[in-house]
């Protein structure tokens, strides 16, 4: 029982660790964990809805909130084409020096590399590149429409062909510095969002707060968190702690089970024992009692035990992280960090050996009950 | 002052599809502070009958009155309670409880009781050199020998000074000597605190401390009779 409390209780912390590392990772791949954006970009993304002298203004975020690491981007709609094909995509604009930091696409560049701070120079996903049939130094042309609506083109020579793995962006994606992107679509110095990623998720509250204060009050700008950014992400996630809430409740059904096969064993085998204190005296009601007494002390042991070794086990792995074999080749193809860092949090420690003490003492009841029924001379009769 | 009365009990086993006969329309009156033998050849109905004024056993029929209270109705917890305060058992299979040691053994009613352990611990040293068994007091039953650890049932059922003592076969497992001592002692606390003894045996040597002597023959009364000691 205590064992299966210390495995509890790491699972547990395990499975919220993954979700938190689940949220993270899904963000840190483009997202980030907040935007500032002109109000209502959000929902209908227009080039003409721009945050005035961007740059500037991620610079004094990233001084005024901690730990912020922070970059500009603009997106436009273009039409790419090779020498002999022609795409729409979405093009961003980039801060080459800065992206990396609040991005993990620039490390995913597997052929080529990231934006090397040349003038004209894009990197695109791996399903354009194989659309386009283009290659690393081959040239690109993109057309579109600038922010007041005019015609709007460039010339550029692809130096990276990146794979994150995600389809929409393997295939729509071209990136470019964020100079090229305000000359060419005549941006100025605006651009659409300002990217800001936090240490941990647990930062971002506060952070959406200190970013809102420090915001220009003339200008209609809002933060984003991530939540908002990517409605769907908290869903998902939601349904597999469904899942895994189910997984547990089996989980504790089966503890609660071999406890009731124990107890009901323990009783069966001092049956005899049983008969004798009972025709010395005992009533039934007290032998009962001690009987769920025992079991009880037995349970608040096993719970004690478990809670205790789960928490250090848990706080071993959550300072050293936990990965699983074939994880870090994993990690390494998708540039994500290659451990799991299980998050002990009370509810993680307590959630499942508490259920496990509780399924433990209903399962003594029925032995319990059992006693009532024995007739001491048959018991004694029992070898 | 009555401490036993049995009116017609009647006692059958079904074992299989065999009725076997414990007690046929037994009737019995004991006096507080008698010293009877029951004596039966073996499947007589003398364990049956100990059980039934006992409390351990429910009787088909009939009535059992102890200390002037009908107890073949109680509850068990009831039954239980009049066993722990009133009624000391041997048993014909000492039944003791395996993983405590005589000393263990001796106090556990007391513990049931609730009495101090301090009071507990110099009556059972007391009783345990009463039946000759000092220096065994931290001996587990296991490493006794049958006769020892009958002695340690008689022991645990004389310890609390019961008002009655049933014992069912005390002597079978002592050598004649050892058998004597026992019987003296019973003898001694059927004088001092007027304890009623209900004794069930086949031995003559017990039979010779018993001033009334009831036979039993397929679970009825055949002879009663009183006798000189
Ligand atoms: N629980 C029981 N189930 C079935 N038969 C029983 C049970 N208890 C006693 N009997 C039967 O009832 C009869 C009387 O048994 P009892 O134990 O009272 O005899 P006894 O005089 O004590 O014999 P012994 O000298 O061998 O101890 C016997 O035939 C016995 O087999
Ligand atoms: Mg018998």
């Amino acid at each position: 029982m205590a064992f299966s409390n210390v495995i509890l209780v790491f699972m547990i912390s395990l499975q919220f660790g993954m979700y938190g590392m689940m949220i993270d990772n899904t963000l840190a791949l483009f997202t980030g964990h907040l935007q500032v954006q002109a109000n209502g970009y959000k929902d209908d993304k227009k080039i003409r809805q721009t945050v005035p002298d961007a740059a500037a203004l991620a610079d004094r975020l990233s001084e005024t909130i901690d730990g912020a690491r922070v970059a500009v981007r603009a997106n436009a709609f273009a039409l790419v084409s090779s020498a002999d094909r022609s795409f729409g995509v979405q093009v961003v604009g980039v801060q080459p020096d800065k992206e990396p930091g609040i991005s993990t696409l620039p490390g995913l560049v597997v052929t080529g590399s990231y934006l090397q701070g040349r003038s004209e120079e894009v990197v695109i996903g791996s399903i354009l590149a194989r659309n386009l049939k283009v290659g690393v130094d081959d040239e690109l042309t993109l057309i579109g429409s600038g922010k007041d609506g005019s015609f709007a083109a460039v010339v550029a020579t692809v130096s990276g062909i990146f794979e994150s793995g995600i389809a929409v962006l393997d295939r729509n994606m071209v990136e470019m510095p964020l100079s090229l992107f305000q000359e060419t679509f005549f941006m100025g110095d605006s651009a659409h969002e300002i990217v800001m990623r936090m240490p941990g998720l647990d930062d971002v509250p506060l952070a959406v707060s200190a970013v809102s204060a420090a915001l220009p009050s003339d200008q209609d700008l809002v933060v984003h968190d991530w939540d908002a950014l990517q409605p769907g992400l908290k869903q998902a996630i939601q349904a597999d702690i469904a899942g895994a809430w189910f997984m547990y409740g089996v989980l504790v059904v089966l503890v609660a089970f071999s406890v009731l096969n124990t107890v009901l064993m323990s009783v069966l085998e001092r049956t005899r024992e049983f008969g004798i204190v009972l025709s010395l005296g005992l009533s039934p009601g007290r032998l009962a009692w001690l009987v769920m007494l025992e079991t009880a002390l037995m349970a608040i042991l096993g719970l004690l035990l478990g809670v205790l070794i789960g928490w250090a086990v848990t706080a071993w792995f959550g300072y050293a992280g936990f990965s699983y074999p074939g994880m870090e080749v994993m990690a390494d193809k998708f540039n994500l960090p290659a451990r799991i860092f299980p998050q002990a949090t009370m509810l993680s420690l307590f959630l499942g050996p508490g259920v496990v003490f509780v399924g433990t003492l209903l399962a003594s009841i029925y032995p319990a009950l059992r006693i009532h029924l024995l007739e001491p001379v048959q018991a004694m009769r029992a070898a | 002052m009555t401490a036993v009365r049995c009116i017609e009990l009647c006692r059958t086993f079904i074992q299989g599809d065999q009725k076997i006969t414990g007690l046929d329309h037994v009737t019995l009156e004991v006096e507080k502070g008698e010293f009877v033998c029951l004596v039966a050849p073996s499947g007589g109905g003398k364990t049956t009958l100990l059980n039934a004024i006992g409390g351990l056993d429910r009787p088909d029929s009939g009535e059992v009155w102890v200390a002037g209270k009908r107890i073949d109705q109680l509850s068990k917890g009831a039954l239980a309670e009049m066993r722990l305060n009133n009624i000391g058992f041997v048993f014909q299979a000492y039944n003791l409880i395996p993983v405590l040691t005589a000393r263990e053994n001796v106090e556990f009613v007391m513990q049931v009781q609730g009495r101090p352990a301090k009071e507990r611990r110099e009556l059972a040293e007391n009783v345990l050199a009463e039946v000759g068994l000092t220096g065994l007091e931290d001996r587990l039953p296991a490493k006794m020998s049958g006769g020892q650890q009958q002695r340690v049932a008689v022991a645990r059922a004389i310890v609390t000074r019961p008002a009655m003592v049933l014992a069912d076969e005390p002597t079978a497992n002592l050598d004649s000597h050892t058998a004597e001592q026992l019987m003296e002692l019973f003898v001694e606390l059927n004088r001092t605190h007027k304890t009623t003894f209900i004794i069930a045996t086949h031995d003559q040597r017990v039979m010779s401390y018993a001033r009334r002597i009831v036979s039993l023959l397929d679970g009825r009364i055949v002879k009663d009779q009183q006798q000189a000691t």
